[in-house]
Order: structure tokens, then sequence, then C-alpha cells
């Protein structure tokens, strides 16, 4: 009778836990161009064997002229996003004289893109000079040096103008903060050069310091860019959250990702206002191995478990990301950029295979 | 227009003179800036140079315009200085400036500053054999120091290019390339958003590399730098570029070489010269502990001996320095030691003893 009850308890929880299993996220994938569609059909299928509850939605953002002239992305692709909120990009090409601005400047016009997030933690098995990286860039991706304002005053000069303003100093360093605390990270760094630049800089630090107020519970420190990056390159350890505007983000962001292994294997998210967030690799489209199955859908999978872990599906993204790990650590089946000779269906097909056995 | 005036200025003799002895402007600064320039002092009257030194005690605790000019107008009398680091007070009003800056740009016009990244043996890092010769435009650029509130909460901060700057600077990386043997010549900017602004400056590195067919000339934009620089450092030989990623880049560099304490800087103008560690700090945490790194500081002294055309005790003090970095046991802690500044002073002073010359007693 035991036995009985027993087994009606575990028929229970799996009729439940199918239950919720049916409750599926829809996703907008941008696949790209170049490298892009291969590695997203490489996620797509990880995912399915992972059994994560995803329904994606594939959507083109190629610009075009809306009325008025003004260049926008297609409505399909924005009224999918507006809808699922989250998104998986993979690299776009920079059009050279096609009279439309960069696609990725239009994304984060369209839906307020304004934090930059990229976690840079070292991979176990990809050896570079620093071990036990684990920190977190966090860039305001709105204004400061990249507002585009520029002008010649004279012939032979040419101003350029920073623009810092205090409600978007605030809102990154609320992200900042809120993100430190929602992923048990210790401490939040503000990266400045307030000596020299006293009113802009000056201002964002001073925003840092008034939201750092309402959030007692993780450290917070000021440090000049200069001597973060001399830091940075001796011992990164001491690092944890950085936030900072735009140029500088720009520029420690990449650091990062170099000290980690380059951007083939980098993670990157955008967050926006509205609880839009879009997922991205930020490497370029390598139209030169593009179609030949020798892409590493690493940084564009990483990328992914990042995006999990926004939507709360914490067990999936550990799962995924072990396999990734795992295989990457083996080093029996790499792709060419990561030192083995295999192609990326063999890569992607070794981690279906390891998250499969996980179940 | 500009080659011509700085083979003139190389010809020049060396300034201030008199009775066979150099006077060189001292600014002690702040942190470890009055102990290490002590040493230095201690050194050269140790090994005879014949050199003196004017010092001129300006701070950051001295608040008046005037000590400020009295400051620049010996820089300008003895045409040479030595200094350490000015902290800036960064919660003070906009109008009280980095006093380094006033120093470095107002009347002095100290346009190129040079930094020669090298790794020293002895030195344990991450990277080993970098000879990296970095030239930042130090003048205009982001340190312009225009700001304004255009409306409450929104800043604007003026980041001025121009092409006399940006050809003058070109042409000093190229002379300097040209001069050390160097093959290539690399130009650092973001001219893929800021289209303008480093658009000029690029253009104008590209017109000065096409009147030196010798050297190479290539571009790369400051995020793939960084990248670059921590990952392949080895194929950048002379790198050229305007002033925010010239502080960027130059304190990665020293961080590759083994850090701050390593370095040796220089600022050079067409009359002017200052000499300084590179990557300036005030080293405040460590003041008056006896553990600062006295490499930096001896070594921009020898930068400034070579300068002053005294090339043999510059080599002597150089070498004696390089000797005592092989021994691991004298590393301050900065680079992975226990020692401390005065022992390291006193083993470069041993060093210069035994290699012959006549010195006063130990």
């Amino acid at each position: 009778q035991i036995f009985l009850l027993w087994k009606s308890l575990i028929l229970g929880q799996l009729i439940l836990g199918n239950f919720f299993a049916f409750q599926v996220h829809t996703v907008t994938l941008i696949p790209g161009d170049g490298i892009g569609p291969e590695i997203s059909t490489a996620v797509m299928k990880i995912f399915e064997a992972a059994k994560v509850p995803i329904q994606w939605e594939e959507r083109n953002v190629t610009a075009i002229k809306g009325p008025g002239g003004k260049w926008m992305i297609p409505p399909e692709a924005k009224e999918s996003m507006d809808r699922s909120k989250i998104g998986l990009k993979g690299p776009l090409k920079t059009p050279i004289a096609a009279g439309h601005p960069s696609m990725n400047l239009l994304l984060r016009k369209t839906f307020d893109l304004y934090a930059n997030v990229r976690p840079c933690v070292s991979i176990e098995g990809y050896k570079t000079p620093y071990t036990d990286v684990d920190l977190v860039t966090i860039r305001e991706n709105t204004e400061g040096e990249y507002s585009g304002i520029e002008h010649v005053i004279v012939d032979g000069v040419v101003q350029s103008i920073k623009l810092i303003t205090e409600q978007a100093s605030r809102r990154i360093a609320e992200y900042a903060f809120e993100y430190a605390r929602n992923n048990q990270r210790s401490s939040v760094t503000a990266v400045h050069k307030a000596n020299i630049m006293r009113m802009s800089d000056g201002l964002f630090l001073r925003k840092c310091r008034e939201v750092a107020e309402n959030y007692k519970d993780v450290k917070f420190t000021e440090m000049y860019l200069d001597t973060v990056c001399l830091n940075m390159v001796q011992d990164p350890t001491q690092f944890d959250v950085l936030v900072m505007p735009n140029l500088y983000g720009d520029i420690l962001s990449d650091l990062c990702a170099g000290l980690i292994g380059g951007l083939g294997v980098t993670p990157s998210g955008n967050i926006g206002a509205n609880g839009v967030a879009i997922f991205e690799s930020v490497h370029g489209t390598a139209p030169d191995i593009a179609g030949k199955d020798l892409a590493n859908p690493t940084a564009l999978l990483l990328s992914a478990v990042m995006m999990l872990r926004h939507m709360g599906l914490h067990a999936d993204a550990k799962k995924i990301e072990t396999a990734c790990y795992d295989t990457i650590r083996d080093k029996k089946v790499l792709t060419k950029d990561l030192g083995g000779n295999s192609k990326c269906s063999e890569f992607t097909t070794e981690i279906c295979r390891r998250v499969q056995d996980m179940d | 227009f500009t080659s011509k005036t700085l083979m003139q200025s190389n010809n020049k003799p060396p300034p201030a003179r008199y009775g066979g002895r150099h006077t060189v402007t001292l600014i002690p600064g702040d942190g470890i800036g009055p102990e290490l320039l002590n040493h230095v002092r201690e050194l050269f009257r140790f090994s005879c140079v014949p050199l003196d030194f004017e010092v001129v005690n300006i701070n950051s605790s001295i608040t008046s315009e005037d000590d400020i000019n009295n400051a620049i107008t010996a820089i300008r009398r003895n045409g040479v200085a030595l200094k350490g680091n000015l902290e800036t007070n960064h919660t003070l009003p906009p109008s009280h400036k980095s006093r380094n800056n006033v120093l470095r740009y107002t009347g002095l016009d100290l346009y190129a500053n040079v930094m020669r990244c090298q790794s020293l043996p002895g030195v344990q890092t991450r990277h080993k054999n970098i000879d990296i010769i970095i030239i930042r435009e130090n003048t205009e650029g982001e340190y312009s120091s225009l700001e304004h509130e255009s409306v409450p909460g929104v800043v604007e901060s003026l980041k001025i290019i121009t092409r006399n700057n940006s050809l003058r600077i070109a042409d000093y990386a190229f002379q300097l390339a040209r001069e050390k043997g160097r093959r290539r010549v690399t130009a650092v900017h973001k001219a893929n958003i800021m289209k303008l602004a480093d658009g000029l400056f690029l253009q104008c590195c590209r017109e000065v590399a096409s009147g030196y067919p010798d050297i190479a000339f290539d571009s790369m934009i400051v995020d793939n730098t960084t990248m670059q620089l921590v990952s392949k450092p080895h194929q950048f030989d002379v790198m050229v570029m305007p002033n925010l990623y010239g502080n960027v880049v130059s304190n990665v560099c020293a961080g590759l070489v083994g850090g701050p304490g390593l370095v040796p800087g220089a600022n050079y103008g067409h009359n002017y010269a200052v000499f300084e560690t590179a990557t300036r700090n005030t080293g405040k945490s460590i003041a008056g502990r006896n553990i600062a790194n006295p490499t930096a500081m001896l070594l921009a002294s020898c930068l400034m001996l070579d300068h002053l055309k005294l090339h043999d005790y510059a080599s002597m003090i150089r070498n004696a320095v390089f000797a005592t970095m092989n021994e691991s046991l004298l590393h301050t802690p900065d680079i992975g030691g226990q020692g401390t500044t005065s022992e390291m002073v006193q083993s470069v002073m041993r060093n210069i003893k035994s290699s012959g010359p006549l010195t006063t007693e130990l």
C-alpha cells in the first residue's frame, strides 16, 4: 500500500512537472549576417537537446525606410520584440555607404537599450595569461562620447561633444546596483576621469554615489580609468562589477574580453527600457568562413545562457553552460579558433550529447 | 615645417649651463614624489653629476595661482624639470583645474608625452620582451577642460582636435621612430564613431606617414588595441594617439611590463622638457613608508640626463639600476618583493661605485 502511495506521488509530480514545462517563452531570434545563421542554428539545436521551454521567432532587421523617410527596423521585427521582450542576436554587417546607419545603432535607439552588460569569466580549458577573471562591465550605452555631435569650428579645428545627463547616469547606476544585488556580486566600482573632466564625469560620479546610498548591502568604490587599466592587466581578480560611461565602457569591456580569450567567447547583453533585453554575440560576421561550418558558436551560446538567467531559467542555464565549458575543457572537439580542428556542427553535437547525458 | 624646427632644436645646445654645471627645476609634488626625488638628489650627489636642483615647492595644499606661475617661470628659466605628481582634488569646483595639466600646457606647450615600455630583466610578468614606445598628444583632445552645463542635469564636455597639433604629434612620432630605428608606427583612434575629430587625427597621421616611406604605418581602433595588448602585445612597435587614449594605452602597457613603479615618462616641447614617472601616480597610500619603487623616477632622471647630453652619467646610472633589478631580493612590494626603497637606492649606488668612476663616500 505504501508502494502504491509512492507511485501516485511520483505520478502526481510528473504531471505537475509537465504542466510547468508547458509554460513556453517566446524569444525573438535575429540570426544576423555572415556566420550568424549557422551559429544561431547551433544554439537552437542545443536548446532543443536541453528541452528548454523556448519558442523561437526568427526575424530580419535589415533597415527599411519608413514613412517620412526615416530609417527604421522592419515593423514585424519591432512587433515581435515588443511582444516577447527578449531577443537573441547574431552579428550584423556594418554597411559602408549604404545610406543608412549601423543596424546596431538603430536597434539601440528603437528599444532604448541603455545598459550593455558583459560578464567576463575565465574559461577553464581555454588558456590565456590571465586566470581567475570574474568580473562584469556595465556600460552606459546611449550618450557620453558617442553622442555623434561633432562640428568643424574653423578649418582645421574640430570639436566633439561628450554629453552626460543626470537621468542616464542615474539609470545606469541603478541598473548596476540591481544587477549586483540580483547576481550576488559584492561590490560596484564606478570608473571615471573626474580629475580631468570635472563636470561631466563629476556628474556621473555624483549620481552613482547617490544611488549607492540606497544599496547599502553592496560595496561602492570609485577608481580613475587609468588606475583601473593599470590594475586590470596586473591583477584582474580585484574587480567585481564595474559601471561607467560609454567610451570607457567600450574600451574596458573589450580589454576584459581580451583577458578571457577574445570576442569569440564573450557573451553580451543589452538592457532596454520597458523590460526589453537583447542578448548578442559581439564578434564580427566573419565573411571569410561563413557557410563553411567552421564558426565557433560559443559567444552566442553563452549570450543565450545569460538570456536564460535573465528570464529566471537558472537550471537550464547552468546545464547548457556546464556542457559548453566541459566540452572546451576536454579539448577533444574544438573549433579552429579554440585550437582544435572540428567543425561547428561537431562542436554543437558534442555539447548536445553532454546536455542529454545530464538529464 | 615642423620637422625643420625639430631638427633645429636637436642641434640646440643644452640649456642653463653655468660654470659647467646644469640647473634643473625640481618639483617634489605629493605622495611619494618628495621621497623619491630626495633619493634622486642623493644619487646625483654621490655620482658627482654636474647638476644642481632648484626646488619649487608646489603641492595640492597650496592654492595660490602665483605659486604655479613661479613654477612655470622656473622651468622656463632652466628649460628642464623633474617632477613628482600633484594630486587633484576632484571634489573642488571645475574652475580649480588639475595642476599637472596647468604646468604641462600653459606656456610650456609640452605637446609630446613619450613613454617607452620595456620589459625589465628580473621582473616577473605575464608577457615577456615587450618594447613599445607610446607617443601621446599632450595638450588637447579630451583634456581641454572645456565643460558647461547647458541645461540643469545635462553636461557637455568638449573634445578638441586640431590639424596643427595632430600634424605636430604625428611628425614627432615618425621622427622619433626614425631616430630610434623603429619599423612601424600605429595610430590609435576611434574614427568609426568620432568621425570628424578622430577622423582628422587619423588623416593627419596618414599625411605625415607619406613623408616617411621607410617607416610602415597602420591604424587600429582603441578598443581592439586594448584587446590586442593583453593577448598579443608583441605586434606593437611605436604607437601614436590623442590624449585620452594615450592615458588608457600607456597605463595598460605600464601594467604589462610590471607596474607604475618601473616606467619613466617624458614630456617634450620645442623648448622645454619635463620628466616624471609615466603613469603619474601620487602613491598616496604608500607615501612615507619607504616601500615605493624608485626605478621609475631613477630612469626618468636618466632620460633627463640624456636630454642634457650627459650621456655617460645617464648610462652609468641606468646600468646600475638594471643590475639592481636583477636581484629579486631587493624588489619592492609592488613587484612582489619585500625590499625597501633605501635598500634599492643603496644597491644602485654600490653598483655605480664598483663600475669605476669618481664618487663621494657611500
